[in-house]
């Protein structure tokens, strides 16, 4: 090497090195934040994940039980190393008092589905009250053609109840986005 | 005692500290410029175009170190703003912008010159506040100004109504206290973790070819001496980024200078081949890193920063520090202090530093000299003696910006006030007088381009009608220099729109404005009017500097390149570079 340092020189080796770059895996994460309920709170928070490119695919939000907080819960598809910085990202908030990322995290989730199902004949209106039965949900408003679903659960719960009554017909649903909290025993309850 | 909320605007301003604010009035905020007119207190600068007093601001707050303070009325005066919020984002500047709004009952109707400012600017200020009444105004104000200053500094706007500054109220402006206490979510973490200090002295102390990185948290957190301790204690050399120019004297011989795109070869060698990176306030930028598979691929890397976000953001680093930079570095020197003794390669490290000067023997920042035509770095070089090196200087965006990067040496913190994250043109002259405001004793030099120049030129009057005396250095190629270098070297000299040659005479421009000016078409003539300058006391100085059309800044680093593929001072590519790669 024509500028080393002669012979007290450091050696110099003949390959490239890289440095290894992290790349996360894509996959949902479920991200629990404590904010004050000032207003745009929302929309900051919404800015900076629409600002990374990631969509939201699952909100909700509700007042906690102390005055002036809200709790909420977000689902966001996004590579693992960019939503750890999405966190930091969101800590950093002014209005953002806690920021969790659960999902490596045991943790109870819930959502809620209204299911509006065609229901015109007997047939149809028995198989649904069965699958109604089996899942435990409930029939919350009747018509000559229709029953309404409400069903709670975790998100494969209500996957799998839909796929069941689709072949019914379903003329609408709505879905809540999920709500969760960290579990403090480590017993699994039933679902 | 009862009082319009414009005055408690003004009230809270003076709470704060308050003396000098720039802006631009207009009808939402009509009764704040009432209320400042009617105390008198508050100095007020009329900048030409809100933009410029955005700049101002920011140049008064890069080159203090106090919360800037820009105002404007609704709509295209909150729009206006726009670039120098964007831009104080990007540079973490302390500057609190105050807007007005129209009345309350007017919001969401698409009234007459209403904006939702603060939709607007919510990704792009650390936070902002619409008030909704007249009870929250003192205590938002002063929440703004805390958030400003506090953890990474930065941008906050208050938009307030204008009916909220015509109601009356008695709300008492909170105390220092009271405002920590009303936002629990902001928390600055200022102390670093002692075990990661532990593991960071652990690495210094076990390092054979170490390099520290500072960026521009170092000169906010005012961490020089700290800086010059840790690395005359322990041996490390310093490149700092362009953000970070002055927390670490340049003339010191352990400054390698800038890194990065224009970096020097040996600061660029010495990261590219060190075995520890101590990263200080920095945010590891892709004008810094290049590709970053090959940034410092041989290094364990330390990183003290205020922001968590920072750390691990684009390079995974083995030690993470959040806190402030200057009081980890306290630490980590009282620790090592205690354990210098266990240093583990003292000759290892003393030819890093023998190595390090072999390529700074080699390739010197210079550049090709002339007798007949001004070369740019020239120019800067006699700044600098004439000055020397005690001026402030600041910059506009493109070649000059970085030639004002090499050429010049720094040695003080606050003093290269350029726009580093957002790359603004136009940024420079109004950051100069805002800086020259706030620094009546240093000399202000602006080293602009003519592109970036004609971009907030505007504030030539307001310079003259405020007798500021900012020396502004045109480096004019007649051309948008930096663009037209890429168009030389990455498009086959397809010189696309880039041509200036059609401009003002600026030294003309600078007399119908009531500012001296000067040309210099020679290099005998440049130290001359740089001298005729410097007399000039009471108003600003245009010096028009001809200068040879197609220099280009170097050496260089492509665009999402490595180190290895820099081109250096002539052009060419460096061998050593592509193919050095040291083990200790
Ligand atoms: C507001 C803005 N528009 C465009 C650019 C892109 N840009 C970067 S450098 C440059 C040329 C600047 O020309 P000049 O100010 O004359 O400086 P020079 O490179 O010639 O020294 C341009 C157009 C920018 N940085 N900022
Ligand atoms: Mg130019």
């Amino acid at each position: 090497m024509a500028d080393t340092v002669g012979t007290r020189g450091l050696e110099a080796i003949k390959a490239p090195l890289f440095r290894e770059v992290k790349k996360g895996e894509m996959r949902k994460h479920i991200i629990n934040l404590t904010v004050r309920n000032e207003l745009g709170v929302l929309a900051r928070i919404a800015t900076l994940i629409a600002g990374k490119g990631y969509n939201i695919e699952g909100l909700s939000v509700g007042e906690t039980h102390e005055k002036g907080i809200s709790r909420m819960t977000l689902e966001v598809i996004g590579d693992d190393v960019v939503i750890d910085q999405v966190v930091k990202q969101l800590r950093k908030l002014i209005d953002t008092l806690k920021v969790k990322d659960l999902t490596d995290t045991p943790h109870v989730e819930r959502e809620l589905a209204l299911v509006k199902v065609h229901t015109a004949t007997p047939r149809a209106r028995d198989e649904v009250l069965r699958l109604v039965e089996i899942f435990r949900a409930k029939v919350v408003d009747v018509s000559s053609e229709t029953y309404t679903v409400e069903i709670t659960g975790t998100e494969d719960k209500i996957k799998a109840f839909i796929e069941l009554v689709r072949p019914f017909g379903i003329k609408e649903m709505a879905r809540t986005g999920k709500i969760a909290m960290k579990r403090e025993g480590s017993i699994q309850e039933e679902e | 005692m009862l009082r319009k909320g414009a005055d408690i605007v003004i009230e809270t301003l003076k709470e704060e500290g308050v003396e000098l604010v720039f802006g631009h009035p207009g009808g939402a905020i009509m009764e704040v410029y009432d209320a400042l007119y009617r105390d008198g207190y508050i100095k007020h600068i009329l900048a030409r175009h809100e933009q410029g007093a955005g700049h101002m601001a920011e140049g008064y707050a890069k080159a203090t170190g106090k919360v800037g303070v820009a105002m404007s009325t609704s709509g295209p005066g909150a729009t206006n703003l726009v670039t120098a919020i964007a831009d104080a984002y990007m540079d973490s500047v302390p500057v609190v912008f105050i807007t007005g709004q129209v009345p309350t009952h007017l919001i969401g109707n698409d009234a007459f010159q209403e904006v939702d400012i603060v939709g607007i600017t919510r990704a792009i200020t650390k936070h902002n506040f619409l008030v909704k009444k007249i009870e929250e105004l003192p205590l938002i104000l002063r929440q703004a100004f805390y958030i400003a200053r506090t953890g990474r500094p930065g941008p906050v706007l208050v938009d307030i109504p204008k009916d909220i500054t015509q109601k009356l109220s008695d709300v008492p402006v909170p105390t220092f206290d009271e405002v920590k206490e009303s936002l629990p979510g902001y928390r600055p973490h200022l102390e670093g973790n002692l075990q990661q200090i532990k593991r960071a002295v652990r690495f210094i102390l076990e390092a054979k070819r170490p390099v520290m990185y500072v960026g521009g948290g170092a000169v906010q957190a005012e961490a020089q001496k700290e800086l010059v301790e840790l690395a005359e204690l322990m041996n490390i050399p310093v490149t700092t980024t362009n953000m970070g120019k002055g927390a670490f004297p340049e003339l010191h011989p352990l400054s390698l200078h800038m890194l990065g795109m224009h970096g020097t070869y040996y600061a660029n060698m010495a990261v590219y081949n060190c075995d520890l990176l101590i990263a200080v306030g920095a945010r590891f930028d892709d004008r810094v890193t290049g590709k970053v598979e090959e940034f410092a691929p041989q290094a364990k890397i330390v990183h003290i920063d205020i922001d968590p976000a920072s750390i691990s953001k684009n390079i995974v680093v083995d030690v993470p520090i959040v806190g402030d930079v200057r009081i980890v570095l306290r630490k980590i020197i009282e620790e090592l202090k205690r354990e210098v003794a266990k240093t583990l390669y003292p000759e290892e490290k003393q030819k890093w530093i023998e190595q390090i000067e072999a390529w700074r023997k080699k390739h010197p920042l210079t550049y090709a000299r002339s007798n007949s035509i001004i070369k740019p770095q020239y120019v800067i070089e006699q700044i600098y003696e004439a000055t020397k090196g005690e001026a402030i200087i600041t910059t506009g965006v493109g070649q000059h910006q970085m030639w004002s990067a090499m050429f010049y040496k720094y040695s003080f913190p606050r003093q290269f006030i350029n726009s580093g994250g957002l790359g603004t043109m136009g940024f420079g002259f109004p950051a100069g007088i805002g800086a020259k405001l706030g620094r009546p004793e240093r000399e202000v030099f602006v080293i602009d381009g003519d592109g970036s120049f004609m971009m907030t030129m505007q504030e030539l009057i307001t310079a003259v009608q405020y007798r500021v005396p900012v020396k502004v250095a045109i480096i004019n190629n007649g051309y948008l220099g930096m663009v037209r270098q890429w168009q030389e070297l990455f498009y086959e000299r397809r010189y696309s729109e880039v041509d200036l040659s059609v401009q003002p005479d600026f030294v003309k421009l600078a007399e119908a404005c009531g500012a001296a000016g000067f040309r210099a078409e020679k290099p005998s003539e440049v130290r001359e009017i740089i001298e005729e300058a410097l007399k000039i006391q009471d108003r600003p100085v245009i010096m028009d500097f001809h200068v040879d059309r197609e220099e280009n800044v170097l050496p260089m680093v492509p665009a999402g390149k490595s180190y290895r593929d820099m081109i250096l001072e002539d052009g060419k590519k460096s061998v050593e570079a592509e193919t050095m790669y040291l083990v200790g």
